[in-house]
């Protein structure tokens, strides 16, 4: 049963507003935000900037796991080859030193970019918080259309500003095709 | 009274022809492509073309089984000509893959819109092009079991490593690093795309199979720009990849001694030739596949015309490289490159050298002209000249001369046995089976890079925010 506590209900993850046009989703978005709404996020078939900004997304440390991936990377692939050529397997290869630097540059290359990859992608997805099979938005029955051709908005329930009413009625004066309750 | 109006002439100006046909909305453009994979019924083409790649295939299941049995003397290797077809095709092959990533990745940098329809499938190309690159520097070894050893640095019983200043071990890396981040950066372009494929698949097993390699992906405006930042920069980093892979392939030739393959120019010589080469199969492919499938309006004739101008400046570029062993030849002031260049025009091979210039220089240039570059059976027989080209290019660098060297003595012939041409045809078949994999389970364009091309998703057009009313949609018709 749903218990009421203020405006907050148990059970419902927050009211989620179908919207046929970018346009539309990036315009209530925004009005959102002037509203004081925060806990908010937009769920779209392709990437549109100006709604991440809509939501008030700003910090962005993939770059930094890159960067981190790429170092590593880098280091590693020089330590293994600087301990096989000059540590624990030297030879004598057309009389070039034992540390011939100029010769490792190339895998040196290569195990940075490999670094550098892999940390973006794993990166990514652990700051996406992904995998994630299951999240309350997709309880909603239009939200498959979300990968297709529809744009949508929820405002959670955990939101100090959303009440079941008051919320509901802003999304509805927003032209969104449907407004759903969402369950946890 | 009768006015003498003047009718204003129609512009004569051509237009270049649209990045997407008209009339598309997100929905068509989502049910078109997802329809060929979501689809119960198999077309009768894609079985009938899939048995006879699998069918080849197997001729490379054959070969290289009797090449375990027997060992490279089945193959027409000998000395002076140690390396045959298995480096001519690894170099072939690899090739081939640049030009996905450089689709992928380059166009991506320089804002092309245009790479949308075609990245997908071109990256899936890189991905079985350096599959069966792969094959020949494992199976050339003769006895591959032992390969592992001196290819990746592994703790062995025998306490040895690998001799890091080789460009063979270079070679492992680089085409390693590159199998690699190519699998992450196309994983990494689907995972929108698998998430549109669970949404809509019908069979329970397709729900099940498309869901879990989606990850979960809801379409998050938050997730979408991190995504974003992460594509951007496996963009990035894969630029300057795929031109050091090449270059590190180069490096096989180039880091010996022999007239002919020592020289400076090889690094950008085999980039500009892999792009070549890679443009040539994607359009090779993609022009019968358009066809079949019914996606002209999504792989428009601004696809064909722009991939067609990519080839030929890169022909041009490859062109330039072979003027420049031309001089160098003579300039070089050494009687062995000048050899190398009077052997190659003149010598007992020279029969595929003059076929490599007419593949490779003389035919592209039909595609200076317009009406050739919209003519698109011209363009697709062209790419398959250029193909065929290109291997010629990696047989006569590597056959023609390592056949005679510095010491007449030395001097021998080459000829490729059935078995080269059985592991040759049947790497070819893999590829296609592969390819034949891929677009059935798989969307061969990508969906949401497609969805931003088309004319609602323009931001600014539909709500009218003063009077807070929708705009009417232009694109309904």
């Amino acid at each position: 049963m749903n218990k009421l506590e203020g405006n907050y209900r148990y059970g419902t993850y927050g009211l989620l507003a179908e919207f046929e046009t970018p346009g539309a989703l990036v315009h209530a978005a925004e009005r959102a935000h002037e509203e004081g709404y925060r806990l908010m996020d937009c769920f779209t078939p392709y990437p549109i900037e100006e709604a991440a900004e809509a939501v008030g997304f700003k910090k962005n440390r993939v770059s930094l796991i890159t960067l981190i991936g790429g170092i590593c990377g880098g280091l590693g692939g020089y330590s293994l080859m600087y301990w096989i050529s000059v540590i624990d397997y030297p030879i004598n290869v057309g009389g070039k030193p034992f540390h011939s630097w100029p010769a490792f540059i190339p895998v040196l290359f290569e195990c940075t970019v490999l670094g550098a990859a892999l940390f973006t992608l794993i990166g990514m997805l652990a700051l996406n918080g992904l995998p994630m099979p299951y999240h309350p938005v997709f309880n909603a029955p239009e939200f498959a259309r979300a990968s297709k051709d529809r744009f949508f908005l929820v405002i959670e329930a955990a939101d100090p500003k959303f009440s079941l009413d008051e919320t509901g009625t802003f999304l509805e004066s927003m032209h969104a095709a449907s407004v759903v309750e969402v369950g946890n | 009274m009768a006015t003498n109006e003047i009718t204003p002439k129609p512009p004569t100006v051509q237009l270049e022809p649209p990045v997407i046909g008209p009339g598309h909305n997100f929905t068509s453009v989502t049910e078109k492509i997802s329809r060929i994979v979501l689809t119960k019924h198999t077309p009768l083409g894609w079985i009938f073309g899939f048995l006879i790649a699998f069918g080849i295939m197997n001729m490379l299941l054959g070969a290289v089984s009797w090449l375990l049995v027997k060992g490279v003397g089945i193959w027409g290797i000998t000395i002076p000509v140690g390396w045959g077809f298995a480096i001519v095709n690894f170099v072939w092959w690899i090739g081939i893959g640049h030009a996905g990533t450089l689709i992928s990745a380059i166009l991506l940098l320089f804002k092309q819109s245009w790479r949308t329809s075609i990245n997908r499938f071109a990256e899936a190309m890189t991905l079985f092009a350096v599959a069966c690159a792969g094959l020949f520097p494992l199976i050339h070894t003769g006895r591959p079991w032992l390969a592992a050893y001196w290819l990746f640095p592994y703790p062995n019983t025998m306490n040895i490593w690998p001799q890091f200043r080789s460009p063979l071990i270079w070679d492992v890396f680089a085409v390693s690093t590159y199998a690699s981040v190519s699998l992450m950066f196309w994983f990494t372009g689907l995972i929108p795309d698998l998430a549109t494929l669970r949404d809509n698949a019908k069979s329970r097993v397709g729900q099940i199979v498309y869901g879990f390699l989606a990850l979960g992906w809801r379409g998050s405006a938050k997730h979408w720009h991190r995504y974003e930042t992460a594509y951007l920069l496996l963009a990035g980093i894969s630029t300057p990849l795929v031109l050091s892979v090449h270059t590190v392939v180069s490096f096989d030739f180039a880091v010996a001694v022999l007239p002919g393959w020592h020289t400076t120019i090889f690094p950008p010589y085999f980039v500009a030739g892999a792009i070549y080469d890679g443009f040539a199969m994607v359009l090779t492919l993609m022009i019968p596949l358009r066809a079949a499938y019914g996606l002209k309006d999504l792989v428009t004739m601004r696809h064909i015309q722009n991939m067609s101008k990519v080839m030929l400046a890169t022909g041009l570029i490859v062109a330039y490289g072979y003027m420049m062993e031309a001089v160098m030849g003579w300039y070089s002031a050494s009687k062995f490159e000048f050899f190398q260049m009077v052997n190659r025009t003149t010598g007992p091979m020279s029969w595929a050298y003059w076929m490599l210039i007419l593949c490779n220089i003389a035919t592209p240039q039909l595609l200076w002209f317009r009406r050739v570059r919209a003519n698109v059976v011209l363009v697709w027989w062209i790419s398959m000249v250029i193909n065929v080209g290109m291997w010629l290019e990696r047989f006569v660098i590597v056959v023609i001369s390592l056949h005679r060297d510095f010491m007449p003595s030395n001097w021998g012939r080459y000829i490729g046995t059935r078995w080269d041409w059985m592991t040759y045809i049947g790497t070819i078949g893999m590829f296609t089976t592969l390819i034949f994999l891929f677009i059935r389970v798989l969307p061969m364009i990508s969906i949401f890079e497609v969805r931003t091309l088309v004319p609602a998703a323009k931001l600014g057009h539909d709500f009218d925010t003063t009077t807070n009313l929708m705009k009417p949609d232009e694109t309904k018709i």
